[in-house]
């Protein structure tokens, strides 16, 4: 209870309500411009958060984080382009709805999903906290190599249809942490002899380079356009009527989400699809899905809304990102001397408790503002692409020079701008180089200070949470494995990997 | 027959024009990087193998030109895509853009952040091709806010342009300062 006030004493402070502001509307904003993602916004904002206080920095990149897929239903409904791009099943069932002229109810059943998946996952969350402060102890340095492991593998595996993709650029990101000097030989790693390859390749550099830079390259190359949506009319609460005659779809759908979301690797887009199937299967007009089903606007926007609490949970308890927003949320952490991990909840529950009634606060902030502006927003979304190409151009500088003024760091960011826009332009992934380059660098250290304590390799394995770990990989890998052998017996139909749309992140 | 088509029913992936290109250069690089493995890493002595230095730029390494060979071997079973040197160009004239943004960062220490910021939004909206006086006019202004946003109010770490130096000594401590 004292850790609870503690957590709400934290927020009640001006500059912690205005970051919360800042970051929840914002987020719905840029969430509502197709081409910046929340990704672009919150690279672009990580250096400038350096200096304010941990809650204040982490309390604005997590309302960009929580509400940016709120905003990004607007155009996901009304003109058939997701704003993100976890809001790409959005569009099947909610663009039909508006062509059928009823797009106030699609971007109303859209708003109230969002909030209830949004809610059950904070509440699952601060649920699932006593047993996460219970269990984090228990992960030594051998249980987070696993875990760490297992995001790597589960974050090559969920990208079907591009596992070799997945696979090298994941490789890649592991490589580009080991360049430099290693902290613990004093020896140069593929520092072909420049000097300023010595302190390694920055993360945050890479960050922007890849998000920020390359969105701009990519908006600057491609022939402009102005995304044109018709005002919406109508009450925005009519939607949450409805959305509580499909409370069991809300609530299966927010379960997918959580659960996934807690899984390093697999995140919204598995949970959309898994929750989809299931709102499908288990409907009685099953054939209306893709073509304006309600029940289908909900599961994906529930199940969405369901992660960004529950990828906290790795985040916090373990120290593991799971995907590539909060892979940047950990360097907040690290910048501010708060390491996320099982002592995180023994030295500083009162951040951890700060940063629950912060996704709560940030939800209601952003249902508010929705309710009240969604017409401002269609007016928003007119901005030209080149336009809003030049700005994050301009911005991104701001990320990149900022962190040690470093001419070396604009090059180096360029040049992995032009990466990331040959992956997007092929359509290939770029979150597998962010969580290598993190999981890889947790996996070296973790692995190095196992190293005293094991005798023979199987004392890697001997301790209940890290046999646990040990197995989920194997059978991680049969299953695929499985998978792909049926496959190749059933000869199956051509999948539409678009899903993993790289173009919007 | 059966066989050759089901290795290809395994490998065959979504793709886009320049797939193989990509791959390709994925291989050489990988392949090269693994070539330097000797040379760019060293082996202690006595040290057990997990914590040699030299370990995980050996997996990842390792890992990079496994998987950059499938996905090489993917590309040139699926059926060919048109439009191959043409994306390459697209990337290539990205280059350009890459370009104009170190220009920008070579151009702050000197010109001030407020007044590259403004000369460079103009610049790069022409160069986007606006040419209307208002949209102009909107790059100037989102270009004050963001120097506004970030080096006045938050203070963000740029450096101050050597031309404020010639500026009176009231204003050049103000433009020093914020601006």
């Amino acid at each position: 209870m004292e850790n609870l006030i503690a957590g709400l004493e934290m927020l009640a402070r001006w500059d912690v309500m205005l970051a919360l502001l800042v970051g929840s509307v914002g987020g719905v904003i840029i969430g509502a411009i197709p081409g910046v993602g929340p990704a672009v916004a919150i690279a672009i904002l990580l250096p400038a958060t350096f200096s304010l206080d941990p809650i204040v920095g982490l309390t604005m990149l997590l309302g960009i984080y929580g509400s940016s897929m709120y905003g990004g239903a607007i155009p996901a409904v009304l003109i058939n382009t997701p704003g993100t791009a976890v809001n790409a099943l959005t569009s099947y069932d909610g663009y039909p709805m508006t062509e059928r002229g009823e797009a106030h109810r699609a971007v109303s059943l859209a708003y109230s999903a969002s909030f209830w998946g949004g809610i059950f996952g904070i509440l699952c969350l601060i649920l699932l906290s006593p047993v996460l402060a219970l269990i984090a102890p228990m992960f030594g340095s051998r249980e987070i190599f696993l875990a760490a492991l297992l995001g790597i593998i589960l974050v090559i595996l969920a990208h079907r249809g591009q596992i070799m993709a997945a696979g090298l650029l994941a490789m890649f990101g592991i490589f580009l942490q080991t360049v430099g000097l290693d902290a613990v030989t004093y020896t140069q790693r593929y520092t072909f002899g420049y000097s300023f390859l010595s302190s390694g390749v920055n993360l945050i550099v890479v960050v922007l380079g890849l998000f920020a830079l390359s969105q701009a390259f990519f908006l600057l190359t491609a022939p402009d356009n102005s995304p044109v949506a018709k005002p919406v009319t109508g009450r925005m609460g009519a939607g949450i009527k409805e959305l509580l005659k499909h409370k069991r779809v809300a609530t299966v759908a927010s379960g997918f989400g959580v659960i996934l979301g807690m899984i390093p690797g697999t995140g919204e887009f598995t949970a959309q699809f898994m929750s989809y199937t299931y709102a499908q299967k288990t409907s009685k007009e099953p054939e209306m899905f893709g073509k304006g089903s309600p029940e289908g606007l909900i599961a994906s926007e529930a199940a969405n809304n369901a992660v960004p609490a529950a990828a906290m949970i790795p985040l916090l308890a373990l120290g593991i990102p799971g995907e590539a927003l909060t892979a940047m949320m950990l360097s907040v952490f690290y910048v501010h001397n708060v390491i996320p991990g099982p002592q995180l909840f023994q030295n500083n529950i009162d951040l951890v408790y700060g940063l629950y009634f912060a996704l709560i606060a940030l939800n209601v902030i952003v249902m508010v503002f929705l309710l009240f502006s969604t017409n401002l927003l269609t007016k928003i979304i007119r901005v030209p692409t080149r336009f809003l190409g030049v700005m994050i151009l301009l911005l991104s500088f701001v990320g990149v020079y900022s962190l040690r003024n470093s001419l070396t760091d604009c090059m180096i960011a360029a040049g992995f701008g032009v990466l990331g826009l040959i992956l997007k332009r092929l359509n290939l992934p770029i979150v597998p180089i962010i969580l290598g380059m993190v999981l890889g660098g947790i996996m070296e250290v973790k692995l190095r200070s196992a190293l005293p304590r094991l005798k023979t390799p199987f004392d890697m394995i001997d301790r209940p949470i890290a046999m646990i770990l040990f197995v989920m990989i194997l059978l991680v890998l049969a299953l695929h494995i499985r998978t792909l052998v049926k496959e190749w017996r059933a000869y199956q139909s051509e999948e539409d990997h678009d899903m993993h749309d790289s173009q919007m992140r | 027959m059966s066989r050759v088509k089901t290795l290809q029913s395994l490998f065959k992936r979504y793709r886009r024009p320049g797939d193989i290109v990509f791959a390709w250069i994925a291989l050489v690089v990988s392949v090269f990087l693994l070539s330097q493995l000797m040379d760019q890493t060293t082996w202690r002595k006595g040290g057990k193998l997990f914590a040699q230095p030299r370990f995980w730029p050996a997996v990842s390494l390792g890992g990079m030109a496994f998987f950059a060979a499938f996905h090489l071997l993917g590309s040139a079973l699926s059926e060919r895509i048109h439009g191959r040197w043409q994306e390459v160009s697209l990337w290539i004239t990205s280059l350009e853009y890459a370009g104009w943004f170190i220009g920008y960062a070579l151009v702050v220490p000197y010109a001030g952040y407020l007044p590259s910021t403004i000369i460079f939004a103009v610049a790069l909206a022409l160069r986007a091709g606006y040419r209307t006086v208002s949209t102009l006019g909107v790059a100037v202004v989102s270009a004050v806010v963001i120097v506004l946003l970030f080096k006045t109010f938050l203070k963000v770490n740029l450096p101050s342009g050597l031309i404020y130096e010639r500026l009176p000594d009231g204003l050049r401590q103000i433009m020093l300062t914020y601006f």
